[in-house]
C-alpha cells in the first residue's frame, strides 16, 4: 500500500471507532487526541482493528508513535508496503 | 474444540463482553442457564403484557451524537448506533423527604438550583462536593476504598441534604448498606444527576435483542438452557466448564457474570481460597398495569424516590419489607414519540431476603399481597392514588430474583466486596457484571467491555 491508501485505511478505522466525529477536516500533523474525543480505550481499538485487518502486531512500546495521522502512516508504511490495498 | 473464552451468563455484561471478543475474531461461547437472555435485567410476558424484570431507567442519558460520556463510549465500543438503543429522555424525577422535595431532570441545572433554593447555606458546600465527584475516575479498574459518607459529610453540613443525595444513588446501585464507596458514589452521581435517565419505548427487550443479534452476527455462540455446574481447573488455571447436563466445554479463558460467590462455588476450591460474603440488599417490587396514562391522574414524574423520615435506612430491613422508603417508577413518563399502550407504575421497596427465601410455599402468595398493600399505601402519599385504575398486578421478591438469575439472596446489586479489576484466584478466570462493580444497565455493559478489553483481547 502507498501512503494515501494507508491514510484511507486509518480514516476508515477511525470512522468505525468514532463515528460521530467529523473526519473531513482532519489535520495530519496534529495529534488525534487534540482534534477529537479519543481516549485510551479508543486508541487500543485502532491497534486492534489494524491487527484484525492486517494481522500486524504493534508492541505496546510503539503506541506513542501513533499519535497523529502523519506519524501513524509513517509507522505503518514499512509494515504494510507489501499488503494490497482494500480498495 | 476449546473456545478462546467461555462466558457464563447471557445478561448485559456477558453479551457486551461477547460482542467485543467476537468482533476481534475470538471464539466465544456464552452459556446461559435460563431459557432466555437478560439475567438481572431480563424481560418477560405475562397475561399478554410485556414487562421488564429490572429496568426502571437507563442512566447516563446523552443526546444522540454526543461525543463523550459513558453512553457514547459504550456505543462506540460495541460498534452500535444511537438509534440501536432509541433512548427517550425522562420528564422529571424527584427525591421526596419530609419537608423537602428535590427535583431533577437530565439537565443538571435544575438540581443545582433546587439545592440553592432549599438549602441556601449549602450552596458552596455543594460545589465542593461536585469538585470531589469530578476528580474521581470512574473507569479505573483499581479502586481504593473510601467511605462516601465521610467525603460527602466533609463537604455538606446539612444531614438531611446528605440523606437526600444518597437516596437515589443507593437505590440505583449500592450493594452495601448505609454507606458506599466514594468512587461508586461518584459514578452514580454522574450517571443520574449529571447525565440522567432514558428509556427505549420497547423497554430492555430492544437493547437485549440488539446485543444478541450483533453478537451472533459476529460469530458468537449463545447456548440457552445451559447452566454451568462447575469449573474445572489444573493448578492455577481453569480449563473447562461442566454443564448441568454433564457436557464439558473447554476454554482458554472463562469470564463469569454469575456473581463472585456464585462463581467461587462453581470452582469447588479448597478451603485456602477465601469465600466472599454474599450480599444482603434486595428488593420487592410490584408492577401495576393501568387502564389509563398516569398523566391523566396528574402524575407526571418519571421516578420518585421517597423516604418518610429524615434518615434514610438503606439496609436489610428487620421486617419483610421496609415501607418507609421506596421508588415509584412510571415507564410512561418519558418523552416518547408515541405513548405506551397502557399505564404502568412500578413500586419498589427494600426487602429482607431471608424472610422471602424461606417462606413456606403456601404462605408466599398471601404474604406478597399483604406487603404489596402496605407498600402501596405508603407510596400513594407521594403520587396520586392510581389503585382504582389497576388492570393487572405482578410482583417479584428476592425469591423470584434468586430463582431466575441464580444470584444469591436475590441481590440485584450483588455482593458487597467488588472485584473491580475482575481478577480471581485463577489466572484465566475473570468476573464481570454486578460483582465486578459497574452497576446498572450501562454499567453492566461497560463492565463486560472493560474486562474483555483488559485481559481477553491481548
Amino acid at each position: 500500500m502507498n501512503l494515501n491508501q494507508i491514510r484511507q485505511v486509518i480514516l476508515e478505522i477511525l470512522a468505525r471507532i468514532v463515528p460521530d466525529e467529523d473526519l473531513s477536516e482532519l489535520q495530519d500533523k496534529v495529534p488525534f487526541r487534540d482534534q477529537m474525543e479519543l481516549d485510551s480505550m479508543d486508541f487500543l481499538d485502532i491497534v486492534m482493528e489494524l491487527r484484525k485487518l492486517y494481522r500486524i502486531q504493534i508492541p505496546e512500546e510503539d503506541y506513542e508513535q501513533l499519535t497523529s495521522m502523519s506519524s501513524t502512516v509513517g509507522y505503518l508504511t514499512p509494515l504494510l508496503k507489501d499488503v494490497s490495498s482494500p480498495v | 474444540m476449546s473456545y478462546d473464552t467461555v462466558i457464563i451468563g447471557a445478561g448485559l455484561s456477558g453479551l457486551a463482553a461477547g460482542i467485543r471478543l467476537a468482533y476481534f475474531g475470538k471464539s466465544v461461547c456464552v452459556l446461559e442457564r435460563h431459557t432466555t437472555i437478560g439475567g438481572l435485567n431480563s424481560f418477560y410476558r405475562l397475561r399478554n403484557r410485556n414487562h421488564d424484570v429490572g429496568l426502571h431507567a437507563v442512566t447516563n442519558y446523552a443526546a444522540p451524537g454526543t461525543k463523550s460520556g459513558a453512553m457514547s463510549k459504550l456505543l462506540r465500543q460495541l460498534r452500535l448506533r444511537w438509534d440501536d438503543f432509541s433512548l427517550c429522555p425522562q420528564r422529571e424525577s424527584a427525591i421526596v423527604f419530609p419537608g423537602h422535595t428535590l427535583r431533577f431532570r437530565n439537565n443538571f441545572e435544575l438540581l443545582q438550583q433546587q439545592i440553592v433554593d432549599q438549602f441556601p447555606r449549602q450552596a458552596d458546600n455543594f460545589q465542593r462536593l461536585l469538585a470531589c465527584v469530578d476528580a474521581q475516575d470512574e473507569r479505573t479498574l483499581e479502586r481504593k476504598p473510601i467511605s462516601a459518607r465521610e467525603v460527602v459529610g466533609d463537604c455538606i453540613s446539612d444531614p438531611l441534604l446528605v440523606e437526600m443525595l444518597f437516596c437515589p444513588l443507593m437505590f440505583y446501585g449500592s450493594a452495601t448498606p448505609r454507606d458506599m464507596d466514594f468512587t461508586q458514589f461518584a459514578i452514580m452521581f454522574k450517571s443520574i444527576f449529571y447525565e440522567g435517565f432514558g428509556r427505549p419505548l420497547e423497554g430492555i427487550r430492544l437493547i437485549l435483542k440488539k446485543l444478541v443479534r450483533k453478537f451472533k452476527s459476529l460469530g458468537g455462540e449463545l447456548w440457552l438452557r445451559s447452566g454451568v455446574r462447575s469449573i474445572q481447573r489444573e493448578h492455577n488455571r481453569a480449563t473447562a466448564v461442566v454443564l448441568d447436563d454433564g457436557r464439558v466445554v473447554d476454554a482458554q479463558n472463562i469470564l463469569s457474570s454469575a456473581g463472585s460467590v456464585e462463581t467461587m462455588r462453581l470452582c469447588r476450591s479448597d478451603s485456602s481460597v477465601v469465600q466472599p460474603q454474599p450480599g444482603e440488599i434486595s428488593f420487592i417490587e410490584t408492577i401495576f398495569s393501568l387502564d389509563r396514562q398516569p398523566a391523566e391522574l396528574g402524575h407526571h414524574e418519571t421516578i420518585v424516590f421517597y423516604n418518610d423520615s429524615p434518615d434514610f435506612h438503606y439496609e436489610n430491613p428487620r421486617e419483610p419489607a421496609d415501607v418507609r422508603s421506596g421508588i415509584i417508577c412510571t415507564p410512561n413518563n418519558f418523552e416518547y414519540e408515541t405513548p405506551l399502550d397502557e399505564g404502568c407504575i412500578r413500586i419498589t421497596a427494600l426487602a429482607n431476603p431471608d424472610y422471602w427465601l424461606n417462606l413456606p410455599d403456601d404462605e408466599y402468595v398471601a404474604q406478597k399481597k399483604i406487603w404489596r398493600e402496605r407498600i402501596v399505601r405508603s407510596a400513594v402519599r407521594y403520587i396520586p392514588d392510581f389503585r382504582h385504575c389497576t388492570l393487572d398486578v405482578d410482583m417479584f421478591t428476592p425469591r423470584t430474583i434468586k430463582k431466575f438469575t441464580g444470584h444469591l439472596n436475590g441481590c440485584v446489586y450483588g455482593a458487597p466486596h467488588k472485584f473491580v479489576n475482575g481478577r480471581t484466584h485463577l489466572d484465566n478466570l475473570y468476573l464481570c457484571g454486578t460483582d465486578q462493580g459497574f452497576l446498572g444497565i450501562v454499567g453492566a455493559m461497560l463492565s463486560g467491555i472493560s474486562i474483555a478489553n483488559a485481559y481477553l483481547l491481548r
